[in-house]
């Protein structure tokens, strides 16, 4: 007997027989298309760049206007807390309508408004100081408000060591850090990336794959063979299940290398939390492009539900305890939600199973549940 | 030329009538915009409005327990836990129960008293390091208010330096405010892009381009005919976007319509010139639409929408400047929120247009060249 002969009487060698060429079929396409090899590796590589090099939400180098009304010795040592720190790059101007001229043309992101006064008012107790920031970008105006804060607490804290009257606020916080004790925005940033990435190769790409077949027909010249509907949902769950993990690979190998952002959880978790992941994203992809049996609009659905929530509200940029009640709840529907909680206490925290077992055992649920829909939706008909 | 415009006319109401004759297409080019601004809108800020913590207070004193209540009363931090070892501080953070544990220790209330320093330490969760920052900043602020108070209530002088803050344009620091009209930018150009990526495409994928070639069409008017229709769509999302920002989230408008839909034409130029180049290098719609990702999310990351150009390092930043989005956010934002003028926006608006000059003239030789 030949080995087809073995092959014939044994359904399930007959099955793994099917599923393999299914997956030959399925490399060569992709090998042989240039954009999902595009889409494979120089995307997952364009976007460590950029994630690596490109974003940071540090603040340094904001210029701003110190107006400083008349000089006078008493207040050098606060313009130069202004001149020397690292988070400021002033300039200094003697009139506030040339500020406000520079403020309205963009020209600086703030003005510190300093009288001349302000020393001998210190010792009486009502010294004032007037920041004005441009609120366009609320978030980086808080944060040079706190930088200004700093620089005068820290001059009128050195005047008070000086023996100058001044009082100190009683209460002082001492703040740290945990996980990221050098207050590194990479450390948050990467493993975000690793879900974007993986959300976009395993929905995406699975997505637009599958709704291209749908689209031509080709899928039609698959039914009439003896191929199962599970085992064409295998032959391409694998050869992008592959896809997903090189991509985890390049960005955790980035992560260690480049970005020098600690591992300090097991690989293994990390690397089985993913393929979770991966699995639910793939999933996704399949039964949106069963669904719509459309290009276009497979790929819109696919951005809206998978990448931008994926984006915005997985709680790796934005506070999910900061959303209002209903997009808090909507952030439970999603996947990239537990992913990220996973990624972020796995790289950062380590193996801390109260965090893992519960984000680990409902990606597994929606895992399960994706599979068996996508099983479900896709059926051997016309449409 | 009459001519060419009337057959301009019947390309653009064709293309009109392919696109939007899918109701799901229909669906999913007005819809999702809309949801999305909608959705992010509440999502996307940075301001904290619920921190849970857990407190080791070792001291019990009144002095402590008017500090606490000061948090407890700031209407963002709920306490989740009083704690009594540092064993149990370690696993509220590890196991995120809380974002911060204040830990006072026992001296607290005699060091006041004796008139020392006294301090208390804050430990944050750093997994996403710039909340945490932002959580610290608050407590901050609610331990200068219970300085200011004691104070005055031991008879001492109040503040030293009196810092005044004032923000222009957006009171009360809302990230909202400046998210939702850069979103106008954002959504707009992903979606047209997309559309115009995938409208030539489609029609090569289903051998219909050919057809089209053997019309009485001039290439660079086929390519019109392609234009038009996308930047018409892409300006009534842009509306729509502009319409929930201003009648749902009741953001101020302070520009001038005609200075936004100005800023806006020129960008829709440029964002269509950038879908036609990808659609002439494109085979099928699968390359098309990948294609434009790949296009699309460099200019969404380095366009300021998440992240301050200004943080980005040196080098990025002048990639920063052949990025539409970038000038098409700071557009939106500054004749939103600034109600900047066309004399002050001219920074913005001049490497648009040679953006758009640029793309829509390579997008064009790379028509005839692929046609002919």
């Amino acid at each position: 007997m030949t080995l087809a002969d073995i092959a014939k009487h044994n359904p399930l060698l007959a099955k793994a027989r099917r599923i393999k060429a299914l997956v030959k079929k399925e490399v060569r396409q992709m090998v042989r298309d240039p954009s999902s090899i595009a889409m494979g590796v120089i995307l997952p590589v364009i976007l460590i760049l950029l994630f690596g090099y490109g974003l940071s939400l540090d603040v340094k180098n904001v210029k701003v206007a110190v107006v400083l009304e008349a000089p006078s010795p008493d207040i050098t040592e606060l313009v130069s807390g202004f001149q020397l720190s690292p988070y400021f790059d002033a300039q200094f101007l003697t009139s506030m309508p040339r500020a406000l001229e520079l403020m309205r043309d963009r020209e600086v992101d703030g003005i510190v408004l300093i009288r001349s006064d302000v020393a001998r008012n210190l010792a009486v107790g009502n010294a004032q100081v007037q920041v004005l920031v441009n609120g366009t970008d609320a978030n980086h105006a808080r944060i040079v408000q706190g930088y200004a804060q700093g620089a005068i607490g820290q001059w009128a804290a050195r005047r008070a060591a000086e023996g100058h009257t001044v009082n100190v606020g009683p209460v002082t916080v001492d703040d740290r850090l945990w996980f990221n004790e050098a207050n590194d925005s990479h450390y948050f940033l990467v493993p975000g990336l690793i879900v974007l990435v993986m959300t976009l190769i395993g929905a995406f790409l699975t997505a637009m794959v599958m709704a291209r077949e749908w689209e031509r027909g080709t899928l039609e010249a698959i039914f009439v063979t003896p191929v199962r509907v599970d085992e064409i949902l295998l032959g391409k769950i694998i050869p992008y299940f592959a896809q997903g993990m090189v991509g985890l690979v390049l960005c955790m190998f980035a992560a260690k290398f480049l970005f020098h952002v600690p591992i300090r959880g097991s690989v293994w978790l990390l690397a089985g939390t993913s393929m979770l992941y991966l699995l639910v994203a793939l999933s996704i992809g399949l039964v949106i492009s069963s669904l719509t049996k459309s290009q276009f609009v497979a790929s819109q659905i696919t951005l809206l539900v998978t990448f931008l929530p994926a984006m915005m509200l997985s709680g790796f940029l934005f506070d999910i305890r900061s959303m209002p009640t209903p997009v808090r709840l909507l952030t439970y529907t999603l996947p990239a939600r537990y992913y990220v909680a996973l990624l972020q206490t796995l790289f950062l925290a380590g193996d801390v199973w109260g965090v893992v077992l519960p984000n680990a055992t409902v990606l597994a649920g929606i895992a399960f549940a994706m599979l068996l829909l996508a099983r479900l939706v896709t059926q051997k008909k016309l449409a | 030329m009459f001519e060419a415009i009337l057959r301009i006319i019947a390309l653009t109401r064709k293309e009109l009538l392919a696109v939007l004759k899918d109701p799901r297409a229909r669906f999913s080019l007005l819809v999702p915009p809309i949801l999305q601004c909608l959705i992010f809108g509440y999502a996307a800020s940075y301001d904290l409005n619920d921190v849970p913590y857990a407190v080791l207070d070792q001291d019990h004193s009144a002095a402590s327990h008017d500090l606490l209540a000061g948090l407890d009363g700031s209407g963002v931090f709920h306490r989740v836990a009083n704690l009594d070892s540092v064993e149990n501080l370690k696993t509220y953070i590890n196991e995120r129960r809380a974002l911060l544990v204040i830990q006072i220790s026992q001296d607290f209330e005699r060091r006041l008293q004796s008139g020392q320093p006294a301090n208390i330490q804050v430990i944050a969760d750093g997994r996403n390091s710039n909340t945490a920052g932002t959580a610290t900043l608050y407590i901050e602020t609610v331990v200068n208010a219970f300085n200011a108070n004691w104070r005055s209530s031991h008879g001492q002088p109040g503040l030293t330096v009196q810092i005044v803050n004032r923000a222009w344009y957006n009171p009360n620091l809302e990230t909202r405010w400046d998210i939702i009209p850069a979103l106008i930018g954002t959504l707009t150009m992903m979606q047209t892009l997309i559309l115009t990526a995938m409208s030539v495409a489609r029609e090569r994928e289903q051998g219909t381009f050919d057809q089209l070639l053997v019309t009485p069409f001039h290439p660079v008017e086929i390519m019109v005919g392609k234009a038009l229709p996308c930047m018409l769509i892409g300006a009534v999302m842009a509306t729509n976007i502009l319409l929930v920002a201003w009648l749902w989230f009741r953001i101020p408008f302070a520009g001038s319509l005609l200075t936004l839909y100005a800023g806006l034409i020129l960008f829709l130029l440029a964002a269509v010139g950038i879908g036609l180049f990808v659609s002439s290098i494109a085979a099928t719609m699968q390359q098309a639409l990948l294609y434009s990702f790949l296009v699309m999310i460099p200019f969404m990351l380095l366009s300021g929408l998440a992240t301050p150009v200004s943080s980005m390092p040196i080098s990025v930043q002048y990639f920063t400047l052949i990025n539409p989005l970038r000038y098409a956010i700071e557009i939106a934002q500054r004749v939103y929120l600034e109600g900047a003028g066309i004399g002050r926006l001219m920074p913005d608006l001049w490497p648009m247009a040679i953006i758009a000059a640029v793309t829509l003239s390579a997008a064009s030789w790379m028509f005839r060249h692929r046609l002919e």
